[in-house]
């Protein structure tokens, strides 16, 4: 009797479930991001596919592919690719956005939900896009100085810079902007091309250069390994911490327990990508409107919320 | 500095019965001039602490370029040495990883003598696919270059391999930080290697035959030597130079990235040349080596340490400098 009911009861749930399955509207997904040659970009593709896969269990009706290239003309051919599979959105993370606005636009041409993401080509209005998720470089940069400015008011800071590109120009203006009417005096600027082994040479010239360094500001996690590496080398007492950037688990790690050194990191997430694919998604099953520009805050993750923001499992 | 003069002096005594010293002593002029010039920019340019930093940062490149030497005084050229220190580099860190030898000093023995079998089995598919595949060796190790970086991204899945074990690590550690009688350790391991790698390139036979075969290689084959085998062998020597810089390498952040050694075989290249090996062949400079991958580090520090260059700049001046110091040795070796 008991099982006579329970078998009832389970053919009435999968009934139920089948009819929700009909009723799901099935939406495809294409989602394009560089290859993982790097940190940041291994982190993109971790959380692209994390997300995905939670987004799939939720909405059964939901198809989500998932492609990465390593340079602009193989992401153009994804693109297509993609395309010709049938997608009813696009979220993508252009390797160099320039190169890629025609395929873009073409994608968005055909009537298709167009996501960007991170990087925005020179003309970033509607017509090449829906929805623009950014990282906020200015306030990265900001975010930091602004830190030191309250922290060590008259700090004397030497700063790491990235390559000679414009993202890496935002973020110097911002640092600027954010320690601008106090007594922090920056000491040199060099390029460290956000490489763990040049930045460990820069740090020891640093080193070698100016006996008394109060803080170093790196921006990038990747760089702050190098640079913990030749000041710990050095046996030098005077440099109080190092702010770094990104939100590299190794780093998050270091502000978790506490690490003097590592007192904050600012936060320019890879799983940005996520909050773009989330927001598509709900663009076709929630009915909430989504287009327009999303700025994702340079967080200062603090050892109170630094465990929100550790993801052990991913390789950045 | 006084050193470096007598030196000189010594050498104009004998050239007038052998102007190959003065070219051998060309690169230490260079290298002497580029001290002053240090000394003027910063006066804590000249302190012991930093030059023996710079040296130490040389190492690397140094040792990579020992073994650049014999590959291209036997005429080829090796373009995969960058991505070859990151692909060995990552293979030592994930066999130290994996844990299956729980004593870590013997750990640490394995894993040396892993990466030195893994160095010179990459050097060797380099020196087999060049001669008995019968490839350019720009095409080959352009090949490898690709292979070797594309295996060092997959296993790292694009982002970091992290030496885990922290009692392996503080063993570990001394091979790059620490010193043997307050000489640096890499410093010491740099003599050694170029110590070896001259008797080899100077007094064995084999030495001899790679300077013949990369001089002109079919008068090598009709004098009887092995062409492919000494090729192939110099290839395994170069991939042997890049273990042993791995080993150096590895310690200092215990852990490698995809951009690991990038363009560093460009800066062994360079190191090799500005030494006073000719590019295409049939002699080699070892100890001018040495100097020139010195040098290379050198001009980084100075631009680094001078406060009046902009930042901008850095890459052009050290291009120029770069070709002044070789026309500095270029004048010495006319004038004799």
């Amino acid at each position: 009797m008991r099982k006579g009911l329970m078998g009832i009861a389970a053919v009435a749930v999968m009934a139920l479930t089948s009819v929700a399955h009909a009723e799901e509207k099935k939406v495809t997904i294409g989602v394009s991001i560089p290859a993982a040659d790097h940190g940041w970009t291994a982190g993109v593709v971790f959380h692209a596919e994390r997300v995905a896969k939670q987004l799939m269990e939720q909405h059964p009706g939901l198809n989500v592919i998932v492609k990465t290239s390593p340079d602009p003309a193989s992401q153009a051919n994804a693109v297509q690719d993609l395309e010709t599979q049938g997608i009813d959105a696009l979220v993508i993370l252009p390797t160099d956005p320039d190169p890629l606005v025609n395929a873009i636009k073409e994608v968005k041409g055909n009537g298709k939900f167009v996501a960007l993401v991170d990087r925005a080509p020179s003309v970033n209005d509607n017509s090449v896009r829906d929805l623009y998720v950014a990282g906020n470089n200015p306030a990265l940069g900001q975010v930091a100085g602004e830190y030191i400015k309250a922290t060590t008011p008259e700090a004397k800071v030497v700063v790491i810079r990235g390559l000679p590109i414009p993202i890496d120009q935002q973020r110097q203006d911002g640092f600027d902007q954010g320690i601008a009417g106090s007594k922090v005096e920056i000491l040199d600027r060099q390029y460290g091309n956000w490489n763990r082994d040049d930045a460990f040479k820069v740090m020891q010239d640093y080193l070698t250069k100016y006996p008394q360094i109060d803080v170093v500001w790196c921006q990038d996690d990747d760089m702050a390994v190098g640079v913990l590496q030749a000041i710990e080398q050095a046996k030098r007492t005077d440099i109080q911490y190092v702010v770094a950037g990104a939100g590299s688990k190794e780093m998050i790690k270091k502000v978790m327990d506490g690490d003097k050194m590592i007192p904050v990191d600012v936060l320019y997430p890879p799983a940005m990508v996520g909050t773009a694919l989330e927001m598509t998604v709900a663009n076709f099953y929630g009915q909430v409107p989504v287009r327009g520009t999303y700025t994702i805050d340079a967080t200062l993750v603090t050892k109170d919320n630094a465990k929100d923001f550790y993801f052990p499992d991913s390789p950045f | 500095m006084s050193v470096n003069e007598e030196s000189l002096q010594a050498t104009s005594h004998r050239r007038t019965w052998r102007d190959v010293d003065l070219r051998a002593v060309a690169p230490f002029a260079a290298l002497a001039l580029l001290l002053i010039v240090g000394a003027i920019v910063n006066p804590n340019f000249i302190s012991i602490n930093n030059l023996a930093n710079v040296a130490t940062r040389s190492a690397f490149i140094a040792i990579i370029a020992v073994g650049a030497t014999f590959v291209i005084s036997a005429g080829d050229l090796d373009l995969s040495v960058g991505s070859m220190v990151a692909f060995v580099a990552s293979l030592m860190i994930l066999f130290m990883n994996c844990g299956v030898i729980a004593d870590p000093a013997l750990m640490l023995t394995a894993a040396i003598a892993f990466a030195v079998a893994a160095g010179a089995a990459c050097g060797l598919a380099n020196g087999l696919i060049t001669t008995v595949g019968r490839i350019e060796p720009f095409i080959a190790t352009l090949g490898t270059m690709g292979i070797y970086r594309g295996l060092t991204t997959w296993l790292s899945q694009g982002g970091a391999i992290t030496l885990r074990e922290p009692e392996i690590q503080e063993l570990y550690r001394p091979a790059y930080f620490g010193s043997i009688l307050g000489v640096p350790v890499p410093i010491a391991i740099i003599l050694a290697v170029t110590a070896v790698a001259a008797f080899i390139l100077y007094r064995t036979r084999y030495g001899r035959h790679v300077v013949a075969v990369g001089s002109n290689s079919d008068v090598a084959r009709y004098s009887g030597i092995a062409v492919n085998r000494v090729r192939t062998i110099a290839f395994v020597i170069q991939g042997l130079c890049v273990a042993i810089a791995v080993l150096l390498y590895v310690p200092r952040l215990g852990s490698t990235s995809a951009t690991t050694g990038i363009l560093w075989e460009l800066q062994a290249i360079t190191a090799v040349v500005v030494g006073g090996t000719a590019l295409k062949g049939g002699a080699g400079r070892v100890w001018g080596t040495i100097c020139g991958a010195f040098i290379l580090e050198l001009v980084g520090n100075i631009m680094l340490l001078s406060n009046f260059i902009s930042e901008y700049l850095i890459g052009a001046m050290q291009g120029a400098i770069i070709i002044i110091a070789m026309l500095v040795q270029r004048s010495l070796v006319r004038k004799s």
